[in-house]
């Protein structure tokens, strides 16, 4: 399917009646496909596990839990940890004044970790997290391919 | 006057290549779904510009640089409130959210919960922060217009309005997202030149006599300065002081030399107070009176640190909350494009927020007389001048006041387009000639609202939408992503809980504002109490209502989390307005029997 056949809105989505159409329809369940998993363009189709997926069986249902939990842990922990790591400047700067005096490179630290610092920190872990849930995501659909 | 016409043709060219834009967008935008969600074919690096222009709005333009003026350090957490609400949403809500295939916030609940019901209450408090959120960009508009040339300050808004309307009703968000994109590059540009400038300048020694912000002592006057209050303002004075006022002093008329004690004086509107130089600095109550609390950290005891935490809370929680900043990911194509928006607008956002942190920094130096009138959000826009009193300046004050005039219209089309959304598809059918009718009634109220509600400080309206948004969608989004236990009927509860309690703590606060200032920060801050209390109220009424659980909560669940290429989206946009032929089109790309639901 190339790029340019799908209608303007779904671009990457696939289309599995397009092609075998001219088949009736008991037939184009069983014409033989080629099945291309975690296409980098993303354009991978899984037909068996699908359904398996979608019908919830024990074995769908396990791989899906287990999906969101492992996104959720992720999430969870580069979230809280930021949370953490920012949510400690207030409470160090009250109980340790003593820091607002410290000066690198004739600027006081606190206006270098609240003006300059959290922003790269930002990026780096939403890029971290992006990293990790693509990770995930490819070997789930590696995982359904057996 | 040169100044003036420097700034109006930058204002007016901007506002041209708006529409231009705006007319190259919606050219071909005539079905729903390009007004709601631009057909979702958006590439991420746009959408990332297009949502990171949207974000910075007059709060963060003007904002950020007019509160490090007042507040001085700890102003700091908005920005960083600011990003990290972005992070937040990238770990939480971006790619599920996207995946839900909603095409606005009340549709992702009905979704996910299956109850129309909560879809009418979500409705409800999208309306309330949109608007919330719109009006004081409408009236930052007026104090902008206002201040670069003096034209009435009503005439900013309304301008704004108009040419935020006209373009939403040419084609909604398919016409505002080139806008929004280019708007974001002209703000970087209009608040990144000015600063290399400015600090320039800065650095060469601010040679104007001012004392440096490290300086041991309160903010003196460097110059003779006559300040003219524009409304009633309450000053505090810590060192005993002369200066010449002619008008209305704590309640009485003053009218040549005056003696102040230390102490809090009440300056009535239209007041001349006039200062010779080496006089200290009389500023507006609650902000710092001497630089040693402006520059050092959390000087402001318990209060204070509860204040920041809440402010912490609040933005960080209040982003993915946003109505107009969620409607931006719908238009993504697929979840892992929404989830590299994202980190693309953590990047853009970093960029841009060292700049205005240097120009509140500065305008300390230069525009100590901000702090006495208490209009500390035009810093930004008369810092250029001040410092370079000749053509660069009046060239710097122009493309600060464009970039200014960019952000409130970038921000404005993205709330009148989410909220006028949210109207046309819930309240009216949702054809494009009910977007278009709720585009206009959108502006309407907004620019009423803004005409006829008292101003205050951009940022700080801002953070109460934003607390209001944390304490609403954010558990309503995070508990419905990632929980299997939401019931609609412990969303509902959560919702009116959280949104109950701000809008009353802001009702006590704006009474108390008038009646001698006695509510403390708990209700002008309520984020760290409302946030934790919206998510427990949703647990805990879920738990009980455990049997209104929807039944295809697995497949739901599914939905969101399946990678996309497993093709499991599905999107209601085209499934409700789409034309017969994208409806097949959805409806072969899967294997139908999966689908039983209606």
């Amino acid at each position: 399917m190339s790029k340019h056949s799908g209608p303007p809105g779904q671009p990457d989505q696939p289309q599995p009646g397009e092609r075998d159409a001219w088949l009736p329809v008991s037939a184009r369940k069983n014409r033989r496909r080629r099945v291309v998993l975690a296409d980098p363009r993303g354009r991978g189709r899984v037909l068996r596990t699908i359904i398996e997926l979608e019908e919830q069986t024990s074995v769908g249902e396990k791989l899906i839990r287990d999906l969101i939990r492992q996104q959720l842990r992720t999430a969870a922990v580069l979230g809280v940890g930021t949370l953490v790591l920012l949510g400690a400047l207030p409470l160090l700067f009250y109980l340790v004044p003593a820091v607002s005096d410290v000066e690198v490179a004739g600027v006081p630290l606190p206006w270098l970790l609240l003006g300059v610092v959290p922003f790269p920190l930002c990026y780096g872990v939403g890029y971290a997290y992006r990293r990790l849930a693509e990770r995930h995501e490819h070997d789930f659909v590696s995982s359904v391919d057996r | 006057m040169t100044r003036n016409l420097w700034s109006l043709g930058l204002v007016v060219v901007v506002a041209a290549i708006t529409f231009l834009l705006g007319y190259v967008g919606s050219r071909r935008a005539n079905t729903t779904p390009d007004f709601l969600v631009a057909r979702r074919a958006i590439p991420a690096t746009r959408n990332a510009a297009a949502i990171s222009g949207e974000y910075l709005s007059a709060a963060s333009f003007l904002g950020v640089a007019g509160l490090v003026l007042k507040d001085g350090i700890d102003a700091l957490w908005y920005p960083i409130g600011f990003t990290a609400g972005y992070l937040a949403m990238m770990l939480f809500v971006a790619a599920p959210l996207r995946r839900s295939g909603a095409y606005t916030l009340p549709d992702f609940a009905e979704a996910r919960l299956g109850s129309t019901n909560l879809r009418k209450f979500c409705t409800f408090f999208v309306i309330c922060i949109g608007v919330l959120y719109l009006v004081p960009q409408l009236q930052s508009a007026g104090l902008t217009l206002n201040t670069i040339t003096g034209l009435p300050a009503w005439l900013g808004g309304a301008l704004v309005t108009v040419i935020v309307v006209v373009n939403v009703l040419g084609g909604g968000m398919r016409a505002i997202t080139l806008v929004q994109a280019f708007q974001y590059w002209g703000k970087l540009f209009a608040i990144a030149a000015p600063t290399f400038v400015l600090f320039a300048v800065f650095l060469g020694g601010p040679g104007n006599g001012a004392k440096p912000v490290d300086h041991a002592d309160v903010l003196r006057f460097h110059e003779p300065v006559s300040v003219t209050t524009a409304e009633q303002v309450r000053l505090q004075v810590v060192v005993p002081m002369e200066l010449s006022a002619t008008g209305q002093v704590n309640g009485g008329r003053a009218d040549g030399d005056v003696f102040w004690t230390p102490g809090t004086y009440t300056v009535g509107k239209g007041t001349v107070l006039r200062f010779e130089a080496g006089a200290p600095v009389p500023v507006v109550e609650g902000s710092p009176t001497d630089n040693e609390h402006w520059l050092k950290p959390q000087t402001g005891g318990p209060s204070g640190l509860f204040e920041t935490y809440s402010l912490i809370f609040a933005t960080f929680l209040g982003t993915m909350g946003l109505p107009h900043v969620l409607v931006r990911f719908y238009t993504n194509p697929d979840g892992r494009a929404a989830r590299r928006t994202a980190l693309h607008v953590l990047y853009l956002l970093g960029l841009f927020y060292v700049f205005p942190t240097v120009l509140g920094v500065i305008s300390r130096l230069y525009l100590p007389e901000l702090l006495v009138s208490g209009k500390t959000d035009a810093a930004v826009l008369l810092l250029p001048e001040t410092m370079q009193p000749n053509l660069l300046g009046q060239v710097l004050g122009a493309v600060v006041a464009a970039g200014a005039f960019a952000a409130f219209l970038s921000t404005s089309s993205g709330l009148v387009v989410s909220v006028a959304g949210v109207v046309s598809t819930d309240i009216l059918p949702g054809k494009v000639r009910d977007f278009r009718w709720a585009t206009v009634l959108t502006g309407a109220v907004a620019i009423g609202l803004a005409l006829v509600l008292p101003r205050s400080d951009a940022s700080l309206t801002v953070a109460m939408s934003f607390a209001l948004a944390a304490s609403t969608f954010c558990p309503l989004l995070v508990l419905g992503i990632w929980w299997r236990g939401l019931t609609w009927v412990g969303a509902v509860a959560g919702l009116v809980v959280g949104g109950g309690l701000v809008i009353g703590s802001q009702a006590i606060t704006v009474i108390s504002s008038y009646t001698g200032g006695w509510a403390p920060s708990v209700f002008s801050m309520p984020a760290l109490v409302t946030v934790p209390v919206s998510f427990l109220t949703m647990v805990m009424i879920s738990k009980l209502t455990s049997r209104r659980r929807p039944e295809d909560v697995n497949q739901i669940l599914l939905r969101f989390h399946a990678p996309d290429p497993l093709g499991f989206m599905r999107d209601r946009d085209v499934q409700r307005f789409g034309t017969a032929e994208e409806k097949a089109r959805l409806a072969e790309r899967r294997d139908p029997r999966a689908w039983d639901q209606p």
